[in-house]
């Protein structure tokens, strides 16, 4: 469990960054909080050429709040931004979904758009992306582009950012009014992968009934899948429609902790009970409880 | 001068410890060669060529070893350790492998270079072309035998063993019930944070071997390494440094690296490391527990056994150099705190092409436990008892100890119970968890639309295994008290517990006693730390050789002191004359006296020189005497001792994710007089932990190919601190045993032994489904409920 030889770079600036990302081409790795990478290298899974460590770019090491978004900066930690209290103001789920990534000293180096650009389909900060249709920005010597959640995750551990690209920041849309959060999963240890999980965003309408009711899931599909769940959950609300509904479309793959069935089941389940709490809060939001 | 025995003092290896100042393995030998190995990627295969060249140009590499290269005794298979009448069909593997490979993990090529990462990348250039074989795999697979793991050995069967005691058949047949039961336990392993790791320094001008090793015994793999090297034991010197838990894996020595690196030290001449990474540990260390049992048991109206048949079936891997040790604990640990009538038991263990498998913590016993317990909760529901009510009239009691099982034991001795009282056991047990008080917390639940389930787990468990262990005890001309005993530690807190023994036996204050264990530099003679035999086994040889040390300091203080040695005591550290106040002298001082010299080093010496002290008319060392203030002395017993306890567990299942929740957990203990209560209960704790894992958590998942999909602790699933329970509830009993000095009982293993056992009666009361296979998931829940209501729907 040692990597092989590998060539490594730490940039001082963004734009040194970028200009050594162009030089490398596919054979630059962005090495950020290494939590995933570095495993996969030392178990040999992996083998780039070259590591460019982004761990001196301070200037990318932010979370703010801005017009309508939690922007977060690709060397922000998941423990600054779940530390934040503006951006959890700004955002609840933020902070509801970072308290289940992993373990804290893993919180403590992992960087969470370095998460969103490892797009594990069972990584909450994807599902939190893609629920709230946040969008990412990559970066090359010629200009940035943002990328919507939509077209950011490509595949299992595939993303969108190309090589000679760098993320320089993702966004998250603040919560609007009258709406509500949660996120739920089912993980076999404490701060494990989740088994399932189900990230829930309900808004209501100025008469307090269901207006959106949207989901999104971990480790049920290759990319983080979110449902449309507002014309099963009906203005009532029926929260176990919306859950038949969900059950209905997840498309799970057994593995060694979980069969296809089970998961499906809990998808139903975390559905159900997620919608509930989301709406609990927007009822609350709404000054309507 | 309090009595230290029984203290509950904190450890005194904790300071060093928590603050990162052990020294483990991999803290030792940073001027050394490493190695990395090329291991088996397949589960069954014959080897077709090795292919070295591509490493060859690989910077800072020193040398590459297969088993062509391997000569004299090393080229033959890896010792069976521990041989047995029924084990006719013994295998062995080879250090490195020879021609086949067996399971995945197998080393086949060794790698020395500069430092471990070079050694990696030379191994990944090495290609091994292997000509694939058909997979045995798991305990079905093995006994079906429609392929082979050894081509000469039919039906994969290693061993096959049978006791029997009076006429089961008849009691089956007489018995007015009669249950059959299937029962299975999965494979864990004993994982502990370090693994294991070899460091060696050959000497080339004195011809002599150092070498140091994360082993639970230095003695063996002094003997082990000795043997295959063609050495003489005391040119080789064992060391353990610190150990990082053993478990049970590091009892079983020696592994290929063991010997492999002091070869290549030897032929290379400069020092040579191994340090196991955690995929290797996984892959090439050891395995326990997967077992099959059927069991066929009679009783009466009353629940009480009048016949018990099992036979099971034992998975041990793809060699077995350990021995049939963990099915024959099994076969005899299963029967716990009862009496089961007439009894037979037969097993067969089963090659298959996975990792080997030897004893983890319980060795044998969870398993065994697990199928009894689970036949106790099948009587009970059968004749609709209370659980504790079945198991209270099939209890052996006090009054019939010590009781003859008429079987042997796992060290070939008659299986009989020295002491133990299990009536009380349950008794405190009952009032510990509220075991009356239940139905009603069950009902308050329920309102709730909670569901929630009660179980308990009795067992019975051997401890202090022989042949022997033995102790030094010798007091430095500064008093202070310097205590060697062979066996090793991992963790345990021997130097705290043998140092309360010694500061009681020997009147000195804990302070000025220093035990050091696992180094044959220090004492030769060892079996090891396994089997909870540390405390009976070395602590007893310690008490021995204490007093033995005390007896010649009170003889050379009556003479100095011109005292009867009976009107003389020893108080911290201080030999006095009862009621001549003032009449007084220190151990440190007789230790001077002890030793006639003839040279002053300082000013304590001078006054042991020969113009000094010692009667002229006799030789300064009297005939049947010796020099110094020490001790020696060994422990043997007849047999083990055997220690007792019982757990019950509450736990809530979620109605809907299935989930397991432990809500209490409940331990009743009996392992003697305790020597320091904090240490047995961080025993215990420890122990309670790696049950849950074994319940709830952990499974070794190979598929059929024999891929091991799970090497590594994403994925096996080791509980963290988070999922074993905040809090342990601990009452002990402290029945003392005849067989040795102390009275004392072992505590190691306990706390795991009954964890799968509780843990499946308290989800079969939850859930009113059969609980017949452990560990379970919430995945697994899930689909036994969604079974039980297709089978009650019409």
């Amino acid at each position: 469990m040692k990597p092989p030889p590998f060539g490594y770079s730490r940039p001082e600036s963004v734009a040194d960054a970028l200009a050594t990302l162009a030089r490398l081409g596919p054979d630059g790795k962005v090495l950020a909080g290494g939590q995933s990478l570095l495993p996969i290298l030392s178990m040999r899974l992996a083998a780039p050429h070259h590591l460019v460590d982004i761990n001196r770019l301070s200037e990318l090491g932010y979370v703010r709040v801005e017009g309508g978004d939690v922007r977060v900066g690709a060397l922000a930690r998941h423990a600054q931004v779940l530390a934040d209290l503006p951006a959890r103001a700004a955002q609840p789920l933020l902070g509801k979904a970072l308290r289940l990534v992993a373990h804290a000293t893993i919180r403590n180096r992992g960087t969470t758009v370095g998460s969103i650009v490892h797009a594990d389909p069972s990584g909450e900060m994807t599902a939190v992306l893609a629920l709230l249709g946040g969008t990412v920005r990559v970066a090359t010597t010629a200009g940035e582009r943002d990328v919507p959640a939509r077209d950011f995750f490509v595949g299992p551990l595939e993303s969108a950012v190309q090589p000679g690209e760098l993320a320089v920041s993702a966004t998250f849309p603040v919560l609007p009014p009258r709406a509500g959060t949660a996120f739920v999963e089912v993980a076999r240890r404490n701060g494990d992968y989740a088994v399932c999980g189900v990230g829930a965003l309900v808004e209501l309408d100025a008469d307090g009934a269901v207006s959106s009711a949207r989901t999104a899931y971990l480790s049920v599909s290759p990319t983080p899948l979110v449902l449309d769940l507002t014309d099963a959950i009906g203005s009532e609300p029926d929260f176990a429609a919306a859950a038949v509904a969900a059950r209905e479309q997840v498309e799970p793959e057994p593995d060694i902790h979980a069969s296809a069935d089970y998961r499906r089941h809990l998808a139903g389940v975390l559905t159900e009970r997620a919608l509930r709490e989301a709406h609990a809060e927007a009822l609350e939001r709404s000054g309507r409880d | 001068m309090t009595r230290m025995f029984g203290q509950p003092i904190p450890r005194v290896e904790d300071d060093r410890m928590v603050r990162g100042h052990g020294g483990y393995l991999d803290d030792l030998g940073h001027d050394a060669l490493a190695c990395a190995f090329v291991r088996s990627p397949h589960a069954h295969a014959e080897i077709v060529d090795i292919d070295v060249t591509g490493a060859l140009d690989v910077d800072g590499l020193v040398a590459i070893y297969t088993y062509e290269d391997l000569p004299d005794r090393l080229a033959d298979p890896l010792p069976l350790l521990i041989p047995h009448p029924a084990l006719t069909e013994g295998r062995t593997q080879y250090a490195l492998a020879r021609e086949r490979v067996n399971h995945v993990g197998e080393p086949v090529v060794m790698v020395v270079a500069q430092d471990r990462y070079v050694a990696e990348d030379a191994a990944e250039r090495i290609l091994v072309s292997y000509r694939s074989l058909p997979a045995v795999v798991g305990i079905e697979a093995a006994r079906a035998a429609t392929q082979l793991v050894h081509p000469d050995v039919p039906g994969n069967i290693a061993a096959n063993m049978l006791q029997t005691v009076g006429d089961v058949d008849a009691a089956l047949a007489a018995a007015p019930h009669i249950l059959e039961l299937d029962l299975s336990i999965e494979r864990s392993a004993s994982t502990p944070m370090e693994g294991r790791g070899v460091l060696a320094r050959w000497d080339p001008e004195s011809h002599r071997l150092r070498l140091w090793s994360s082993t639970q015994t230095s003695t063996g793999v002094r003997a082990a390494v000795a043997s295959k090297l063609g050495l003489a034991l005391v040119d080789v010197d064992v060391i353990t440094p610190d150990v990082g838990g053993g478990f049970g894996v590091k009892i079983m020595h020696p592994w290929p690296e063991e010997v492999l690196v002091p070869w290549a030290a030897r032929q290379l001449g400069r020092p040579v490391k191994f340090v196991e990474d955690r995929r290797e540990h996984f892959i090439s260390s050891a395995h326990e527990r997967a077992q099959l049992h059927h069991v066929r048991v009679g009783f009466d109206r009353d629940g009480v056994i009048l016949g018990l048949d099992v036979r099971f079936w034992h998975d041990h891997g793809a060699y077995i150099p350990y021995g049939i040790i963990v099915p024959m604990i099994t076969s005899t640990q299963l029967l716990g705190p009862y009496k089961p009538g007439a009894y037979r038991v037969e097993f067969d263990s089963l090659y298959t092409n996975t990792l080997i498998v030897t004893p983890y913590r319980g060795a044998g016993r969870p398993q065994g436990v697990f199928v009894m317990e689970r036949t106790m909760d099948a009587i009970a529901a059968t004749l609709d008892l209370d659980r504790t009510v079945v198991r209270e009239r099939n209890f052996i009691q006090p009054d019939e100890m010590p009781y003859d099982h008429g079987l042997l034991f796992q060290d070939d001795r008659p299986l009989i119970y020295d002491s133990g009282d299990y009536p009380t056991l349950l008794d405190k047990l009952k009032k510990l968890v509220g075991w009356d008080e239940f139905e009603a917390f069950r009902e308050a639940a329920r309102a709730e639309g909670r569901r929630v389930g009660i179980g308990l787990g009795c067992y019975v468990e051997g401890t202090g295994v022989g042949p022997y262990e033995g102790a030094h005890v010798v007091v430095e001309p500064s008093g202070k008290v310097k205590v060697a005993t062979g066996l090793t530690t991992q963790g345990q807190g021997h130097q705290t517990v043998f140092a309360q023994i010694v500061a009681d036996e020997l009147g000195v204050p804990l302070s000025d006693i220093e035990v050091v264990t696992g180094d044959t530099r220090r004492f030769g003679y060892a079996v090891g730390t396994f089997a909870s035999r540390a405390a009976v086994m070395s602590g007893s040889a310690i008490a021995l050789a204490a007093r033995a040390a005390r007896a010649k300091a009170l003889k050379v203080a009556a003479d100095a002191l011109e005292a009867n040695p009976d009107d003389l005591d020893i108080v911290d550290g201080i030999v006095r004359v009862a009621g001549v106040p003032g009449a007084e002298i220190s151990l440190g001082t007789l230790a001077v006296l002890a030793n006639p010299l003839r040279y002053a080093f300082d000013d304590a010496a001078k006054a042991a020189t020969q113009f000094a002290v010692g009667d002229t008319s006799k030789p300064p060392v009297g005939e049947d005497d010796e020099p110094g203030i020490e001790g020696r002395d060994y422990f043997s017993p007849m047999q083990s001792t055997f220690a007792s306890g019982m757990h019950a567990v509450v736990v809530e299942t979620d109605p809907d994710t299935a989930e397991i929740k432990i809500l209490r957990y409940c331990v009743v203990h009996d392992c003697g007089p305790l020597i320091n209560p904090r240490i047995v209960e961080g025993q215990i704790h420890g122990g309670v932990a790696q049950g849950v894992g074994g319940a709830l958590y952990e499974r070794m998942a190979y598929d059929e190919a024999g891929q091991l999909q799970n090497a590594s602790f994403m994925d096996f699933l080791m509980p963290y601190v988070s999922e074993v329970p905040e809090r342990i509830e601990i009452d002990h009993l402290e029945t003392p045993s005849p067989l040795n000095p102390l009275g004392i009982k072992g505590a190691g293993e306990a706390g795991v032994i009954p964890g799968a056992a509780a843990f499946a009666s308290a989800i079969e009361d939850a859930e009113g489904i059969t609980i017949t296979a452990m560990p379970i998931s919430p995945s697994e829940l899930f689909e036994l409920r969604r079974r039980h209501e297709e089978r009650s729907s019409p």
